[in-house]
């Protein structure tokens, strides 16, 4: 029985996943324009003090992403996933629920990790660990009207799906590392690129799953 | 213009005394910022004008010589054909590279010079660079025209492909590109309405304001200040002024945008 219900899950995921990458036209641009692209790159953010140029080299999976304009054959979404899936660190303690309360208030902060010398935040907050700032994206709370609607609704995240085990691991995996599931997810890498600490997505994964969270409310 | 600028003064006090009173919905907000003439834009606009006619720089040389595209001195309906290759630099210019290019080559000013300051900082009241001011002068010279950049010169085309590639080019540590937000219909930020940029619609709604005067800012902002603040809020270093990135997302922006009829300077949030 578990066995089914996860295959049906990872089908269903698989199947999100597909329809959202292919309702996007996708011309593979021309290798000319992609080596200016690199070269303009290059040429045209500031170096020195405040900056930081390594945040704009493209890892494999990203160089992937971009080639294909996330939508990229099977093959190469498989590798993807293989490969992202082996970044996921999880909490020390083995516990990927957390303390939904907390979760509530990373889930809605998100300021940190500007840089550079015209407006950057306080050093201390350069870093990450602040905040997932998920509300710029998804609905979660039905009591809260400022969300943004790039990804999908939250809403009801746990009343609908439960709170079993699988759902826990499948949820905490998706924050830490969409692409592990949907390779070129448009969403943010918020555990791979240090977003949050591994036990702060325990407690959105809380927030997210937990019968007492008003997510569910 | 002197009208407009009392206009534009009494306006610009006005808030102070009474918008919590009079004004009590977003949508009179919005009307009230309709009003072209009451546009603060234009007190930046009237400096930029002066600025662009004084003799200033090492080489004591007003700007009045300077070729936008149309011939020497010629403004009217320049920066509506804006992008465009230039020979004399061999380069796709916008707005404002084209600027610091005539301020380099009229004035003597150097490069290091006019980037000291890029942008006008909202947080410390400052009031718009000069170069800002002239780009301010100079983009109301098109206004009410239609957006037609040449897009006939290879390189003109060349810099409008590595625009849209670069649109969908994701970086930093957020794997975002521009089409992140601005590659879908009818999406928000919060409660931020995003245009998609790769319908013609959205890009001419969006092209046609700008350069904006920015209520929350208090200056006059343009595309290059526009991308940056969108780079900035990828968490990516800061991307130089009129630097070839820049150039080639505004070279996209505006093809996408072309036929729009320009209402400058906008006015936003």
């Amino acid at each position: 029985m578990k066995t089914i219900k996860l295959a049906t899950l990872t089908a269903a995921l698989v199947a999100t996943g597909l329809a959202h990458a292919a309702d996007k036209a996708a011309p593979r641009p021309d290798p000319k324009i992609q080596a200016l692209v690199a070269k303009y790159i290059e040429a045209s953010f500031l170096p020195g003090e405040g900056q930081d140029l390594s945040r704009l080299k493209q890892d494999e999976t990203l160089q992937a992403c971009n080639l294909y304009r996330d939508n990229p054959p099977e093959k190469i979404a498989a590798e993807i996933n293989a490969r992202e899936k082996a970044t996921i660190k999880y909490p020390a303690d083995g516990k990927l629920m957390g303390d939904w309360k907390n979760g509530e208030k990373l889930f809605a902060a998100g300021f940190g990790m500007r840089i550079g010398r015209i407006e950057p935040d306080k050093p201390e907050r350069q870093k990450g660990g602040n905040g997932g700032n998920c509300y710029a994206c998804h609905g979660a709370d039905p009591k809260e009207v400022a969300f943004g609607t790039i990804g999908p609704s939250l809403m009801h995240y746990g009343k609908l799906r439960g709170a079993g085990e699988d759902i826990v691991k499948y949820t905490y995996e998706k924050i830490y590392n969409p692409q592990a599931y949907s390779a070129c997810s448009q969403m943010p890498r918020i555990g791979y690129h240090g977003i949050l600490r591994p036990e702060q997505i325990a407690d959105i994964v809380a927030y997210l799953v937990s019968p007492e969270s008003p997510v569910n409310k | 213009m002197q009208k407009k600028t009392l206009l534009a003064t009494l306006l610009l006090l006005a808030p102070t005394l009474s918008l919590s009173q009079e004004l009590k919905t977003a949508d009179e907000y919005r009307a009230a910022l309709q009003d072209k003439f009451a546009n603060p834009g234009n007190l930046v606009v009237d400096r930029g004008e002066q600025l662009f006619k004084e003799k200033r720089g090492p080489k004591n040389t007003s700007l009045e010589k300077c070729d936008f595209g149309k011939g020497p001195g010629v403004l009217k309906g320049a920066f509506a054909e804006l992008p465009r290759y230039f020979k004399d630099t061999d380069k796709v210019e916008d707005l404002e590279s084209r600027i610091m290019t005539c301020m380099v080559k009229l004035q003597g000013f150097t490069p290091e010079e006019i980037k000291k300051k890029l942008f006008a900082d909202q947080r410390a009241n400052e009031q718009n660079t000069d170069l800002e001011a002239i780009a301010a002068y100079i983009s109301v010279q098109s206004d009410g025209m239609k957006l037609n950049p040449p897009m006939k010169h290879p390189k003109e085309k060349e810099m409008r492909a590595v625009g849209e590639a670069l649109f969908h080019t994701r970086m930093g540590p957020m794997d975002f590109s521009c089409a992140t937000c601005h590659g879908q219909d009818g999406k928000r930020i919060r409660l931020q309405e995003l245009g998609n940029y790769h319908n013609k619609a959205d890009a001419q709604r969006t092209m046609k304001t700008w350069p904006t005067y920015r209520v929350s800012h208090g200056v006059v902002r343009n595309m290059q200040h526009r991308i940056w603040d969108c780079m900035w809020q990828m968490r990516l270093p800061d991307v130089d002024y009129a630097s070839p990135a820049t150039v080639a997302l505004i070279s996209y922006l505006t093809d996408q945008g072309r036929g729009a009829v320009l209402d400058i300077p906008g006015i936003k949030r």
